[in-house]
């Protein structure tokens, strides 16, 4: 159930969302864990482009993924061309 | 590297869509080329959902939720009144899925093309109502299993040609695109803002849970559907159409059924008769 602590719109009859769904941890869908090898990625940004979610963060090199909403979909496992980014149950990892 | 795309994300995580929707990829990619002085309408689809309950939302823009077969006149709406308001440079943009644009809001989505109105319509098409559990629609292709035409042979239809229906309204610009061509998307998104009156995109956008496919597939779907020729990349701008992603040699189509649990029950001679169809298509 969404909690409804928001500060009451100034007009009532119009429900306005003023808060970002960025507060929903969906990292906790996950099975899999994609897991970038640093080594062997070249950098190429093809999984942050294709990520759902948007939260596969663009740095210098190596794009950093953000377990705290990664959903564990694995399009970025799939896309890689270099097929750098490993895939491991949760537990394991 | 520099992306290939913009960098800035006016989506956020934390929406509530399944793991690998390719609905989330595409506003994603739309917003990107749009950018921020956009407002969103959505009309009931999957995106309803995804959005995330009140008070939280998923977009850094203004949503407003509409009724189903409503999607077109709302936004009309909203580009007028933005107008009465003396705001010409904010975009409208209309977000449906294939059930509010195939079938339910079709009324609507004629009457705001045949008035040629300053809207963006998107019809992002996972070819079911899947957000109420994968019943068919119009957007439907023959042969696919849904909740609603199970047991053998699937949907008996073929996929309704809304494309065909679209431009028989003569608009000023059309497009289709899907994700895995990310580029080319953007692009289409960045070019339809800068076009006055009555736009569309057709965005083809896998479902893994509708589809019964692989989540990690969403993207290799996207582009196998245009590999095989099943889905074309064009766009139709002042009547002339330009194909922007030519495929010099088809995959068989196939390769895109066989990844989708909802094509298990075709049987051999409906996918030659497919294939029949694509191959006829393209030497047309
Ligand atoms: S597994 Fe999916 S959600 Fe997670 S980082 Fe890769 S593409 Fe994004
Ligand atoms: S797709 Fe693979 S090689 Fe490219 S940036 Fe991501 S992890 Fe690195």
């Amino acid at each position: 159930m969404p909690e409804l602590e928001a500060p009451a719109p100034s007009d009532p009859r119009v429900i306005v969302s003023g808060r970002s769904t960025a507060e929903n941890l969906t990292g906790n869908w996950r099975t899999l864990r994609p897991s970038i090898d640093a080594a062997r990625c070249t950098g190429c940004l093809i999984c942050w482009k294709y990520c759902p979610e948007a939260c596969v963060a663009l740095t210098e090199k190596v794009p950093v993924i953000d377990y705290s909403y990664c959903k564990g979909c694995g399009i970025c496992v799939e896309e890689c061309p270099t097929r750098c980014i490993g895939f491991a149950p949760e537990e394991a990892a | 590297m520099k992306p290939s795309i913009a960098e800035e994300e006016l989506m956020s995580p934390g929406h509530l869509a399944c793991q690998g929707c390719s609905a989330t990829i595409s506003m994603r990619y739309a917003l990107k080329g749009l950018g921020r002085e956009t407002a969103v309408v959505l009309p009931a689809c999957c995106w309803t959902v995804l959005a995330g309950p009140a008070p939280r939302s998923a977009l850094g823009v203004p949503v407003l939720h509409t009724a189903f077969a409503s999607a077109a006149a709302a936004a009309c709406g909203v580009k007028a009144g933005l107008l009465a308001r003396g705001d010409s440079r904010t975009q409208v943009m209309a977000w449906a899925g294939d059930g509010g644009t195939f079938d339910i809001g079709l009324q609507a989505l004629s009457g705001a093309a045949d008035r040629d109105e300053d809207i963006l319509y998107v019809c992002y098409d996972n070819e079911a109502y899947m957000n109420t559990g994968i019943q068919r629609s119009g957007g439907t292709p023959q042969g696919a299993w849904t909740m609603t035409t199970p047991g053998q042979g699937g949907s008996r239809r073929p996929k309704k040609d809304l494309d065909a229906i679209v431009l028989a309204h003569h608009i000023p610009y059309f497009a289709t695109a899907t994700p895995a061509y990310a580029e080319d998307m953007v692009r289409k998104f960045q070019k339809a803002r800068s076009i006055k009156g009555f736009r569309f995109i057709h965005v083809l956008s896998p479902c893994p849970p509708g589809w019964k496919s692989e989540p990690a597939d969403s993207i290799k779907l996207s582009r196998l559907a245009v590999q095989t020729g099943l889905f074309r990349l064009y766009e139709v701008e002042g009547g002339r159409s330009r194909l922007n992603v030519p495929v010099a040699k088809r995959k068989p189509v196939g390769e895109y059924l066989r990844l989708q649990g909802r094509f298990r029950a075709m049987t051999p001679q409906e996918e030659a008769r497919l294939q029949r169809r694509v191959d006829e298509a393209w030497s047309a």
